[in-house]
């Protein structure tokens, strides 16, 4: 099993906020935690670009790297995760990440900051599969019933692709060959442009 | 009289010697090694019932599922 991750086509991405309000329906994220949230570039102008982002679950991941109690951990597939009850809501983890990934909800009066939430991949957390503890802190565990992120699987132009990296980026590579537009980008080659048998580069693919 | 206090005086030596006793509360970490509850594999559970291959099956097909080119006619 490849590694699993998280691919968002901005040439697709219409801003409709379908995936961040699948994420909230899904694992009932309270208010104030957005485990995933769309990001506009010139906003309003023409040519705007959209961008969904949450916890992309980095191969070496800088939140693994700082967090001081080694609450994090990577599973088989690659999905980046963490136990709740080791976290001690540091925040180290939310200045490592260039995402902003991580999110602390606001207890109390006085705005105490909680434990680090964050996208788990559908993937729940060290807890009993498909247990209340578990979704009560990590969401609902849809990997462990065979399915995707649920904010992929909702995403309606197919913008927002989570899964196997291959395949997510095979389905990438096609789209673009078919579309005839975004292989001209520099180190699209390098990133997609997967040799064809006999080392010729797929027809379109630069750099 | 005097064993009363005797009795008295072993009391509060046994109060005292007792703080003696304290066990350390702060957690010990090991440096960059996940120090939580171990989590089990996705196809660990009721539903795929150890089936690695079939959870993989499952998975692919879902992958698969959000290419609309393989979905639709081609022409």
């Amino acid at each position: 099993m490849a590694r699993m991750k998280f691919l968002c086509d901005a040439e697709r991405c219409i801003e409709c906020n379908g995936c961040v309000t699948a994420c909230k329906n899904e694992h009932e994220v309270p208010w104030g935690v957005n485990r995933r949230r769309v990001v506009t570039l010139n906003d309003g102008l023409p040519g705007e670009k959209s961008i969904s982002v949450a916890c992309m679950h980095c191969s070496d991941a800088p939140c693994m790297a700082v967090c001081p109690v080694d609450c994090f951990y990577k599973t088989s597939e690659g999905v980046v995760l963490h136990d709740k009850d080791l976290c001690i809501g540091c925040g180290y983890c939310f200045y490592a990440c260039p995402f902003g990934a991580p999110q602390f909800p606001q207890d109390g009066a006085f705005g105490l900051r909680g434990k680090m939430d964050k996208c788990t991949f559908c993937a729940g957390g060290p807890e009993q599969d498909h247990s209340d503890a578990e979704f009560k802190k990590y969401g609902r565990n849809r990997l462990a019933e065979g399915k995707l992120p649920a904010c992929a699987e909702m995403c309606s132009t197919k913008a927002l692709l989570g899964g196997d990296s291959d395949v997510i980026a095979d389905i990438y590579r096609n789209r673009v060959l078919k579309r005839g537009k975004g292989s001209e980008v520099w180190g699209w080659g390098t990133a997609y442009g997967k040799p064809e048998k006999g080392g010729t580069p797929p027809a379109g693919a630069k750099s | 009289m005097r064993r009363a206090l005797i009795a008295g005086l072993a009391g509060c030596f046994a109060v005292l010697a007792a703080g003696c006793g304290e066990q350390s509360q702060v957690t010990v970490y090991k440096q960059g090694q996940y120090q939580g509850k171990p989590d089990k594999q996705p196809w660990d559970n009721a539903m795929f019932k150890g089936d690695r291959a079939g959870w993989e099956k499952t998975i692919k097909a879902r992958n698969n599922g959000q290419n609309e080119y393989s979905r639709t006619v081609s022409n």
